[in-house]
């Protein structure tokens, strides 16, 4: 039904992450076939694909939530599987989510620490918040986020200062290798959209921290990525580096895809919500935001 | 800091209900008022402790009022059997402790609401008070000190009530349990993302507020001196959740404070014992107990509008978000 237009780059040594043949099935509907995907040290790569292409699934398999049907998924070389959330962070998998994960009533550094606290005594962990405070200010000005107060509950914060925050939540775990990001661009002006690309790629530049950004924005994903692979109806469809594609290519691609499902209505669930995002991308260009 | 603002307000509300009994009537400021107080005070401060944390979850227990009649029929049943008092308590804690438990893994593991769950449970117990006690009342069990140190001394109640609050207070504001009940309440999701075990804090929770429950019926059997299996549990209940949100925990979830609480058990306190005093009927008692609530609810929503967005995520917090008319609150699946 859809062309294999995937040009496989060669997988080598320097892969941080490689995952291969993974599927999942929701019920009737199959969110992802047989994926290969591979991630190199210290790269950002761009995944882009319609809403329900199979990008949240994969990046929920990778985060632990969600186990693969069946596949295989490599860190540095060594298969791992995940068990849980916890599992995957302990192999150095950090996410981002779309609703940031902040809890608006805490502060700033107790949503940095959340769940990762300084503590004191056994049973009763007693909280040690002059150190997380401190932490909090040395990590955040580390990597020049700029808040008004570490003490101010994050629900005052502005959307690009949320973001950054849980950017930064993430980033501050000493064994993080691989950081994922789900859509962090959404709902964001472009004073913040450049305050996060920047925090994005200082990131990588500073750390040999590699990433995955999900966005809809293909402007803006042009601006941080090193490679960019492309999601459709649950497989890869294209791997390039960005030297190898422009802007216009891409669209065009996407827009194809669209212009062949209205042709030949595709089978499955997916269809609909295809259409509707491809309109968006077609007519703006610079993207919306995520539809929710 | 806006945490701050509605004990403030609620501290000079105090104050001026002490100012107005004193001016009003010369037995209101006395030594022997001050123990009637403390009586009025302590078991409202209790129910709104062991509440504030189930609150700040977004969730409610109804049946902490019924755990309060049940306790110390367990203690003298326990006694009845032959096993010595102490024991006897520990394990009327204990059961108190696994209704609590039922209470949260009902709630979270079968994805009833907390609303319905504690409804039931208050039933259920309230049937098997009357059933244990042929409806019939009894005598708390004991003699000597023990009983002094358990309520039956003046202060007794007053300093276990002391004591409670500090031992919750450090543990919501100062340990890493109290800061995941405030994350869970304020945004689940975001917790159970950060890896925070969302139903082991639910349940823990419930335990602990039927312990507290289990805790007052108790101190009071032996204050009071004797035990009434129709003893209204649930009106006991829905006082500590009136203390508790006149003193600024947000039905919503997310927000409320142990000092807070206490704060507002002493307005209904004052109110209560000073209408005694100035005798005015207990008719208008439940009048201004009605207003105090809707006007410190008012407050509370208004202050939570004004500075937090989103909103809490436990079942009862969605029936009161739309009541108030809050943004849709967004359910898991």
């Amino acid at each position: 039904m859809m062309p294999n237009v995937a040009t496989k780059a060669p997988t080598d040594v320097e892969d941080v992450l490689r995952i291969e043949d993974i599927s999942m099935s929701f019920g009737p509907v199959t969110a992802l076939r047989n994926v290969d995907l591979h991630l190199r040290r210290g790269e950002v790569l761009g995944l882009v694909g319609d809403n329900g292409a199979g990008k949240s699934t994969l990046v929920k398999i990778l985060t632990g939530l969600y186990k693969p049907d069946h596949g295989r998924i490599y860190l540095d070389g060594e298969e791992v599987r995940f068990r849980s959330v916890q599992d995957a962070r302990e192999h150095g998998i950090e996410t981002v989510f779309q609703d940031l994960a902040l809890v608006d009533e805490l502060s700033v550094y107790h949503n940095l620490f959340l769940n990762r606290e300084h503590t004191v005594g056994g049973w009763f962990r007693f909280l040690k918040n002059r150190s997380m405070r401190a932490a909090a200010r040395r990590y955040l000005d580390e990597i020049d986020v700029d808040v008004p107060s570490i003490d101010v509950p994050v629900a005052k914060l502005s959307g690009g200062q949320r973001q950054a925050i849980a950017v930064a939540r993430a980033t501050r775990q000493k064994n993080i290798r691989i950081l994922l990001l789900d859509e962090p661009l959404a709902a964001m002006g472009a004073k913040e959209t450049s305050l996060i690309i920047q925090l994005i790629k200082g990131l990588c530049h500073q750390t040999d921290i590699s990433v995955i950004v999900i966005d809809h924005n293909y402007t803006h994903l042009f601006e941080v990525c090193d490679r960019i692979n492309v999601i459709q109806q649950g497989r890869v469809t294209l791997d390039k580096n960005l030297s190898e594609i422009t802007l216009e290519e891409l669209i065009e691609l996407m827009v194809q895809s669209y212009r062949r499902e209205i042709a030949q209505p595709a089978t499955g669930t997916f269809s609909e919500v295809s259409i509707e995002t491809s309109i968006e991308v077609t007519v703006a260009n610079q993207s919306v935001q995520d539809a929710d | 800091m806006d945490q701050h603002l509605q004990e403030l307000v609620i501290t000079v509300v105090v104050f001026a209900l002490v100012l107005f009994f004193t001016v009003d009537s010369p037995y209101f400021f006395t030594t022997s008022n001050a123990a009637a107080l403390a009586s009025f005070i302590a078991p409202i401060a209790f129910f709104a402790l062991a509440e504030v944390p189930i609150l700040i979850l977004g969730e409610i227990d109804l049946s902490v009022g019924e755990v309060y009649v049940l306790s110390p029929f367990l203690v003298t049943y326990f006694y009845n059997a032959g096993l010595p008092i102490l024991l006897g308590l520990i394990l009327a804690l204990v059961v108190c402790g696994a209704i609590g438990c039922i209470n949260g893994l009902v709630t979270v593991k079968l994805h009833i609401p907390s609303f319905i769950t504690t409804l039931g449970m208050t039933f259920a117990l309230e049937g098997i008070i009357l059933i244990g006690s042929n409806g019939a009342p009894a005598n708390p069990v004991g003699t000597g000190n023990l009983v002094s140190w358990l309520g039956g001394s003046t202060w007794a109640e007053a300093f276990w009530a002391l004591a409670v609050v500090g031992v919750l207070h450090v543990m919501l504001r100062r340990t890493s349990f109290g800061l995941h009940t405030v994350a869970v309440g304020g945004n689940s999701e975001s917790a159970r993302e950060s890896g925070i075990k969302v139903d082991f804090v639910k349940i823990w929770c419930f335990v602990l507020c039927a312990l507290i429950g289990g805790l007052i019926g108790i101190l009071d059997s032996y204050h009071i001196g004797s035990i009434d299996p129709d003893t209204p549990g649930l009106t006991f209940m829905f006082y500590g959740v009136a203390a508790a949100v006149i003193g600024g925990t947000a039905l919503t979830g997310g927000r409320g404070t142990m000092i807070g609480a206490s704060i507002g058990a002493m307005v209904l306190g004052i109110l209560e014992d000073g209408f005694h005093v100035i005798s005015v009927s207990s008719f208008a008692y439940d009048l201004i107990l009605g207003i105090a609530i809707l006007v410190a609810m008012i407050l509370n929503v208004q202050i939570e509008r004004a500075t937090i967005r989103g909103a809490g995520h436990g079942s009862f917090a969605r029936v009161i978000g739309l009541i108030f008319g809050r943004r849709k609150v967004p359910v898991r699946q």
